[in-house]
């Protein structure tokens, strides 16, 4: 039997793995202690499971255990990566390269930069949403401290081309640093054939728990350091204080090992599935598929559904399934997706938008049943969508004097 | 965000969607928001030219739940009403009818600039000059 609603929002966040979750129990209440505790065996049992738990880690993404800086979550390694190079290395440079459609915890993260007397440069994406290499190239300066481009976009996918990222950056003396967040336990990372110098990234994207995460910083070819942006008792090699998050961070630490030992299989049934629901979906008339085809995670379909709008849409079926939409109408600023305008879709195209999600734990029943409601709310709401009949009679709707609002 | 019911009842069952012939003298087309604001609106009234009583309304819609629920109520109470009482249909009345939360205020706004475009519409084809509404800001 089916059960209803259907998760199909994995990007946003991910269910825990019933398996993370038992590891992480005896760290609330029977193992308690704090991992800084030096002097009995309640806080050598936490630190045994720390330490545990960044092995854990450090293998998924090819990096050594003290590479690892335990996080809140990706938004604070952003922000500490970010601000930490700046500060760090002050007397180097000022300037950042980073992309028109990086998460916000990095654009708002630079955004302060400017205020604080930094410069940053917002590369513009091509069409297909990867980073344009030659651009990148030229952008750099003498000044240049940090180059920050994400692993994979969280809207739609695509892959950004690491490697060539970090190769631009090496052979400039520049820093590289990849929120990584939407790849690492999805797609093969891995530090060392990357070339990244920094890293960020998040226990409940990949179904660990919330409020964990981690920040790989390099010790070797070159030895990084980022300055701690709070201070006090130096935990984490003093890059980031307060007190650790021991259950959090056991269940991240499994979720990492569960990530690295079935990534293969799960990556291979969830692509199939991925598949099967985009080519339906694409089958409908006046569809898109937004973002690069091939560089793009294996879970994940951002599809406009033109002449329908996506709020409309997913009132449609989202009591039984659970999706995102580029549209303004779902977010608080009203304004379109800005990642779906950085590809050069207009704003209608923004709103037109769903992203699909897929996971671990999504089923082929889930996608058949998804691909029927979507489809039927689609015909439904062009039935009743001005600009439908207008597209079927053939009216150039840019002839048309819209009053904007 | 929860919707109401009444604007999940609209969404799912909405009320005269439809189209009618723009180029009659007695139909008044009102056309109002844009694709890029991810809302448009076309709001369409046939009058009895002999009582000036609104005999039919039909729309249709590409927006969110709540502008086509805003547009559904719409057409709904316009049917049986003259067109002066066509007028005097105030935006925040939907807002009250569908309980829309201050975010969606603009979708009933829209619909009532629909009504008055329609209005204004079939008042010029019946020779009459078009009403000057005040600007609103949305
Ligand atoms: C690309 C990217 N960066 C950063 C974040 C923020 O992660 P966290 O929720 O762990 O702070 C997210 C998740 O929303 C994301 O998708």
């Amino acid at each position: 039997m089916l059960k209803l609603p259907i998760y199909l929002d994995n990007n946003a966040t991910t269910p825990m793995d019933p398996r993370v979750l038992e590891a992480m129990i005896p760290y609330f209440t029977e193992h308690f202690g704090n991992a800084a505790s030096r002097n009995h065996p309640f806080g050598w049992e936490a630190e045994e499971a720390v330490d545990y738990a960044r092995e854990q880690v450090a293998k998924l993404v090819g990096a050594d255990p003290k590479e690892i800086i335990f996080t809140s979550g990706a938004t604070e390694g952003d922000n500490l990566a970010i601000k930490g190079v700046f500060e760090m290395y002050a007397s180097k440079g000022n300037h950042i390269i980073t992309a028109n459609t990086e998460h916000k915890a990095v654009l708002d993260t630079c955004k302060h930069i400017e205020k604080l007397g930094g410069e940053v440069t917002y590369l513009q994406v091509k069409d297909n949403g990867l980073v344009d290499l030659a651009e990148l190239e030229a952008a750099i300066k003498p000044t240049t401290i940090l180059i920050s481009i994400m692993y994979a976009n969280n809207e739609i996918g695509v892959v950004q081309p690491v490697k060539e990222i970090s190769n631009i950056a090496k052979k400039n003396g520049v820093l590289f640093f990849t929120d990584a967040t939407q790849a690492v336990g999805k797609i093969p990372v891995d530090v060392q054939k990357d070339g990244i110098d920094i890293m960020a990234f998040t226990g409940h994207k990949m179904y660990g728990p919330k409020g964990v995460g981690a920040l790989y910083v390099r010790r070797k070819n070159p030895r990084v350091k980022v300055t701690a942006q709070m201070d006090g008792g130096g935990h984490e090699r003093g890059m980031r204080s307060g007190t650790l998050n021991v259950p959090g961070i056991v269940g991240f630490g499994k979720a990492c090992e569960l990530c690295r030992l079935d990534m293969e299989e799960d990556t291979k049934r969830i692509k199939a599935l991925r598949d099967k629901l985009e080519t339906a979906l694409l089958q409908i008339e006046e569809s898109y598929l937004n973002g690069d085809k091939e560089h793009r995670l294996p879970h994940v379909s951002n599809i406009s559904f033109k002449y329908v709008e996506g709020e409309g849409l997913m009132m449609g079926f989202n009591k039984n399934i659970a999706v995102s939409s580029g549209s303004a109408c779902t977010s608080a600023s009203l304004e379109p997706s800005y990642v779906l305008k950085a590809l050069g879709l207009g704003d209608d195209l923004a709103h037109s938008s769903l992203r699909f999600g897929l996971g671990r734990f999504t089923t082929e029943e889930q996608i058949d049943y998804t691909i029927k409601h979507v489809t039927d709310t689609v015909n439904k709401l062009r039935d009743m969508s001005p600009l439908w009949e207008m597209y079927k009679e053939g009216i150039d709707m840019n002839s048309i004097e819209w009053a904007h609002h | 965000m929860a919707y109401s019911e009444k604007v999940i009842d609209h969404y799912t069952n909405p009320k005269n969607v439809g189209t009618l012939d723009k180029s009659s003298k007695n139909v008044g087309t009102g056309l109002v928001g844009a694709p890029e604001c991810g809302d448009v609106m076309r709001l369409q009234i046939e009058v009895d030219e002999a009582t000036g009583v609104i005999k039919d309304a039909k729309f249709k819609t590409f927006g969110c739940g709540s502008a086509i629920a805003s547009s559904s109520l719409a057409t709904e109470w316009l049917k049986g009403k003259s067109v002066d009482d066509a007028l005097k249909i105030d935006n925040m009345e939907i807002v009250e009818e569908l309980n829309l939360p201050p975010v969606k205020i603009h979708c009933s706004v829209l619909a009532e600039d629909a009504i008055k475009a329609a209005i204004n519409d079939y008042r010029q084809k019946q020779g009459l000059e078009a009403l000057v509404f005040e600007e609103r800001i949305h």
